[in-house]
């Protein structure tokens, strides 16, 4: 593996408009059947939001993409994830490669208890990256519209840093190392509103030069960053509680005038 | 909760007829709980106070009996024979920073490597339930015991006593204590920590590497600390391990004085110099022991 070689960001064989291409037909934990029918494909320099109610799946979906979910035991996906053009899911993939590819943003700010800067750099050492280290830490600081705040305190610990600062820091550890798609899941729920406030107008900035899927739990979220929306819903009907993707399609329309009646009732509020 | 909505509601009732009275805000120190109060806080100051008893007059004796010969001679000189008058312990001192080092060599990779096993490659399988119990019944060993199977595997091996074989002895010793610690404080590491790097396309080994140990490195450190304390001060495994000698140790395969061993030497001969010593020697023994625990204070502090 030719870690150099990652940090260049690999191009589509195919000009589709596509990043990943998520065709999930079953994922199972254990026996457990947690989504079903999932077609949710994501576009190529847009957020794609996935809306839902809680236990619908959307995280499943979510961490399926960069085979997070490979460490609980028992998961099992049917279907395929195509990820340029590729199945991820393939024999012989290395999950390590596709985690590089596919940067993640978790619920809780998780930065290393190392120094800010440390921890931006992290990427970039695992990767050996051998131009300027500094040069690509300030830049992704500033893309992550965190260089101005901490510029100062480059050695403090990212421990130190406030919660919304933190969760900056974790998006600036992301795209340091210049990942095609970044996963977002529920990067705000940990958040007060004005430190949620800096992270969508974040998201907005980042999309010119990343694909984003976000989860979020905050319907709202969605109408105002996400360009794509999925709504996803829990079929209670079998016994089990199996998530399922109901519709999909620019957020406006999803919003304004959705297709199916559960999505209406979920964005008039009915259920959550 | 209860009780103090209970003793609310009390109040309350009681109000109408206590309402004669001029209400009093007061502290009382004659009512019956002002008193217990009192009464256990005395309680806990005289028993903690009693706590220390015994490590203060064993400094003072310490100070007392052995300060006297705190001395450039007593690091840079041997041990006086018989009826010599003078004379220092520097060869027990080289002795016992050399095996706690040799120990520490060898205990502290393995030590640390079995914990990474323990705690991030397979902490649910058999071989790690059975190496983690392993290791508390081998942390209350009697240490005796680790200087009769050293002398048994290194010392009638390599033909003599050695302080190489004292080293391994106290390795023995410090294994166990170093591999829990170590594990604990892995453990201790934060999940979304761990998380956040495998997202980030580590392997597990780049986890443990770049995450895991350097977040845990402070508790990892006070427990070798700790560890390395302990078996300073042992004398047991070093009996048939070490052995002692007269002589500047040149050599990790002679055998060599250690302070444990000349304490236990010096304070049983009948000559006034060599008592003297053997004060000294235990309170350089408690200052190196004393040293290593307050390091361990400092590095083990939380880091924010």
């Amino acid at each position: 593996m030719s870690n150099a070689a990652l940090l260049e960001r690999p191009q589509a064989s195919s000009a589709s408009d596509i990043a990943i291409d998520c065709r999930v037909d079953k994922i199972f934990y254990g026996k457990f059947l947690a989504v079903r029918d999932s077609v949710v494909p994501i576009e190529k320099g847009k957020i794609t939001g996935f809306i839902g109610p809680s236990g619908c799946g959307k995280s499943t979906v979510l961490r399926s993409l960069n085979r997070m979910n490979d460490l609980i035991k028992g998961f099992r996906l049917e279907g395929k994830v195509n990820f340029l053009g590729q199945d991820i899911y393939a024999k012989g993939v290395d999950p390590v490669v596709v985690r590089r590819h596919i940067g993640m943003v978790f619920q809780q700010p998780n930065p290393f208890s190392m120094s800010v800067f440390e921890n931006v750099a992290f990427g970039l050492k695992l990767n050996r990256f051998k131009g300027d280290i500094e040069e690509r830490v300030e830049h992704a600081l500033t893309r992550a519209a965190l260089w101005d705040e901490v510029k100062d305190k480059l050695k403090a610990s990212g421990l130190s840093l406030s919660g919304g600062q933190q969760q900056r820091l974790c998006i600036a550890r992301a795209v340091a190392t210049q990942p095609t798609v970044l996963l977002m899941d529920e990067p705000c729920s940990a958040l007060d509103p004005i430190a949620t406030r800096r992270i969508e107008e974040l998201m907005l900035e980042l999309k010119h030069d990343y694909t984003i899927a976000l989860v979020t739990h905050n319907m709202q979220q969605a109408g105002r960053v996400a360009d794509v929306t999925a709504f996803f819903s829990v079929d209670i009907s079998h016994g089990g509680r199996t998530g399922y993707l109901v519709e999909m399609g620019q957020t406006q329309q999803v919003f304004e005038a959705p297709r199916e009646q559960l999505t209406k009732e979920y964005i008039r509020g009915d259920f959550s | 909760m209860k009780a103090t909505e209970a003793a609310e509601m009390g109040g309350r009732m009681k109000a109408p007829i206590a309402a004669s009275k001029a209400l009093s805000l007061g502290y009382n120190s004659l009512e019956p709980r002002a008193l217990w109060n009192v009464l256990l806080t005395v309680g806990a100051w005289l028993v903690a106070a009693l706590g220390s008893v015994p490590l203060f007059s064993v400094l003072y004796m310490l100070i007392v009996k052995g300060g006297a010969r705190l001395g450039s001679a007593l690091f840079n000189e041997l041990p006086p024979a018989g009826f010599e008058l003078g004379g220092g312990i520097g060869n027990a001192i080289q002795g016992t920073l050399v095996t706690v080092a040799i120990a520490s060599l060898i205990s502290i990779p393995i030590a640390i490597l079995a914990a990474v096993y323990l705690a991030e490659f397979r902490p649910h399988s058999q071989i790690a339930s059975i190496a983690r119990f392993l290791s508390k019944v081998l942390t209350g060993f009697p240490s005796i015991l680790a200087g009769v199977f050293v002398y048994a595997a290194v010392v009638l091996l390599m033909g003599s006593y050695s302080a190489l074989a004292g080293g391994v002895a106290l390795a023995v010793l410090m294994l166990p204590t170093i591999t829990l610690t170590a594990e604990g404080a892995m453990q201790m590491v934060p999940q979304r920590m761990k998380d956040a790097a495998i997202g980030m396309g580590c392997t597990n080994a780049q986890v443990v590497w770049s995450v895991t140990l350097p977040t845990a490195l402070p508790s990892v450190v006070t427990g070798v600390i700790l560890a390395v304390a302990r078996v300073a001060g042992e004398s047991a495994p070093l009996l048939f391990t070490a052995l002692f000698s007269n002589y500047w140790l040149r050599n990790i395969e002679e055998p060599t004085a250690s302070l444990s061993i000349l304490i236990y030497n010096f304070s049983s001969m009948p000559f006034e110099n060599q008592i003297e010593l053997a004060w000294a020697a235990s309170l350089v023994l408690v200052l190196i022991v004393l040293t290593f625990n307050i390091l361990s204070r400092f590095i083990g502090r939380p880091q924010v």
